[in-house]
């Protein structure tokens, strides 16, 4: 591939990098705590729960749908890996409970969505609102406290200059990376998105695929779940909402075609990472937290729009 | 050059379709071999795109039996019709836009270096020596196929057909949508498959085309056959009647009479 055309490929990741790194110079001149490791360090550590979110709707959206369901369903695994521990289970087994069940909640996602044929915005705005029920009714509307140290270290642990939130952050966004590049079911989830028929015709399981995509999400969720639950030593059953707005935004703001068929991991990185230097910046500035939701549509609608004009001047 | 077979690759037997009242095919008989090319002409809504999609495995048929090297088939999926070496070149061509050249070729059929890690460095080797092979000259095999004009999708999409290994190759259509030069090449490369053993299904509006590039015709009319017969045996005035239903029903019997089944 030559430079040019290498460039006009990746022209959105490029301009979000030079957003960002003007970002972090504008910040850095304006607060002298801002270019410093303890709040680099702070950036990420909040940023890895989003990013885990995006993770999962980059390869839901980039296979033509949309998973609403991931900000609840963070919360509920929380729920569940905390009723479990509080029932008197080991750490292990119910982190692995809160997982199954968020696993269960994709399966069901992905099974209406390609079995049942429903559109995912409907199918998954569905099941975000049984999950926050069944988060509801299984702390009877209270958040539960108190956990084991083991279940702490996920969320306030250290591990060298990092940690375990971050770790995760990063394992999942190489994974990501290496599933949509290396592999088949990142070259399926594509196809799928790009023409769902065509895939279809040439013999592949698509309504497998398309399950194992929602079930990505639900694990990429669980993980946030597990962070959100351990780091505040406390799992609220109304934890979580919204987030799916953010790892939307981060995805579309990524490069990642709204439509479906083209998909950019690290896109969805450095636009989670910019989302979070801003969100970060506006706290330091001491900017009220009710004007980052009418940011963050903002951003959305901005994103859509630009990928929109894009995407018909290239037809 | 058509050879010899002695059982036919594909034979049909009664196939029906319903679209809810409406009755897409009423009793589809057919046999095909391969070495040579049949074209399926008839007007819109004679059932041309529906029998084939049937064949193809894309829908099901209501009733009917499809036969293929002998083996009964109740019903295809695209998998099984695939695997039984039935390859369509759809008339959407079913390619994913923004994938690129050497990955829609092959699509559904990647080859692997382990488990995981898909091996495009093959993939994309043997996609440009099929492509070389066919006599289709391609940009980089990088290209997102959304770029290509009509007639390089088009080939991309007979260059897929090819590699799945179907020995029976179906075109719905497959200069709808071309230019006059473009259009010239994907006969040409039609033709040449034929003669290089591959069973072929054309289906098409333009009775030059037909003339050309078939050597049997097959009428379709109102989801019947309604008329089979050999292409150099027949003129074009005598095909647009049976398309149009205005030849005598005596002509058609004679005409399936003479020629049905020639390849028994």
């Amino acid at each position: 591939m030559d430079m040019r055309f290498r460039l006009q490929k990746n022209f959105p990741q490029i301009l979000l990098t030079g957003v960002l790194l003007t970002l972090i110079w504008v910040l850095s001149l304006s607060s002298e705590f801002f270019f410093s490791w303890e709040n680099f360090r702070n950036i990420l550590d909040q940023t890895s729960v989003h990013l885990l979110l995006a993770m999962g709707m980059t390869f839901v959206i980039a296979s033509g749908g949309i998973d609403l369901s991931v900000g609840n369903l963070a919360a509920l695994s929380g729920v569940v890996m905390a009723v479990a521990m509080k029932a008197g289970m080991e750490v292990l087994p119910a982190v692995l409970l809160g997982y199954g069940v968020a696993v269960l909640f994709g399966m069901l996602n992905g099974m209406v969505v390609s079995y049942i044929k429903i559109s995912s915005f409907i199918t998954t705005l569905a099941s975000m609102s049984i999950a926050r029920g069944v988060a509801l009714i299984l702390t009877g509307g209270v958040s539960i406290y108190g956990f084991s140290t083991t279940f702490k270290f996920w969320g306030t642990g250290s591990i060298g200059p990092i940690n375990p939130p971050i770790l995760l952050g990063f394992i999942f966004f190489i994974l990501a990376a290496f599933l949509l590049t290396k592999t088949l079911w990142g070259k399926y989830s594509l196809a799928l998105g790009g023409n769902e028929n065509a895939l279809r015709r040439t013999g592949v399981s698509v309504n497998l695929y398309q399950v194992s995509i929602y079930c990505f999400s639900a694990i990429c969720a669980a993980t946030a779940g597990l962070i959100m639950t351990a780091r505040l030593n406390s799992a609220a059953p109304l934890a979580g909402a919204t987030y799916e707005m953010d790892a939307i935004a981060a995805v579309v703001l990524g490069g990642t075609s709204m439509s479906g068929g083209k998909a950019s991991i690290i896109g969805t990185v450095i636009a989670c990472l910019t989302l979070g230097v801003l969100r970060n910046g506006l706290t330091m500035m001491a900017v009220p937290t009710y004007y980052q939701q009418l940011f963050n549509g903002i951003i959305i609608l901005l994103a859509v729009i630009i990928s929109k004009m894009r995407s018909n001047r290239e037809q | 050059m058509s050879t010899v077979a002695v059982k036919p690759f594909l034979e049909v037997q009664g196939i029906k379709k319903k679209y809810g009242n409406v009755e897409a095919l009423k009793g589809v008989d057919l046999k095909v071999s391969t070495g040579e090319a049949l074209a399926i002409v008839g007007d819109n809504g004679a059932g041309k795109s529906t029998f084939i999609k049937i064949l193809s495995g894309d829908i099901a048929a209501d009733e009917g039996e499809i036969i293929i090297t002998g083996k009964k088939h109740k019903r295809l999926n695209p998998k099984t019709a695939l695997a039984a070496g039935i390859s369509t070149v759809y008339q959407d061509l079913s390619l994913v836009n923004s994938l690129n050249i050497a990955e829609n070729i092959f699509l559904g059929r990647e080859y692997k270096k382990n488990l995981f890690i898909l091996d495009e460095k093959t993939m994309h080797r043997e996609a440009g020596e099929l492509l070389e092979q066919l006599g289709i000259s391609m940009p980089s095999l990088y290209t997102e196929v959304g770029l290509l004009s009509g007639g390089q999708r088009q080939s991309v999409a007979i260059a897929r057909a090819i590699h799945q290994g179907g020995k029976l190759l179906i075109f719905d259509e497959p200069t709808a949508a071309m230019g006059v030069k473009e259009t010239a090449a994907i006969l040409e490369l039609i033709k040449g498959l034929a003669q290089q053993g591959f069973g072929v299904i054309v289906i098409s509006h333009n009775m030059e085309q037909v003339f050309d590039i078939s050597a049997y015709i097959c009428v379709m009319c109102q989801g019947k056959v309604a008329g089979y017969m050999k292409t150099d045996e027949v003129n074009p005035q005598d095909v647009v009647a049976l398309i149009t239903g205005a030849a005598e029903l005596e002509d058609n019997i004679n005409f399936r009479g003479k020629q049905y089944g020639h390849a028994l």
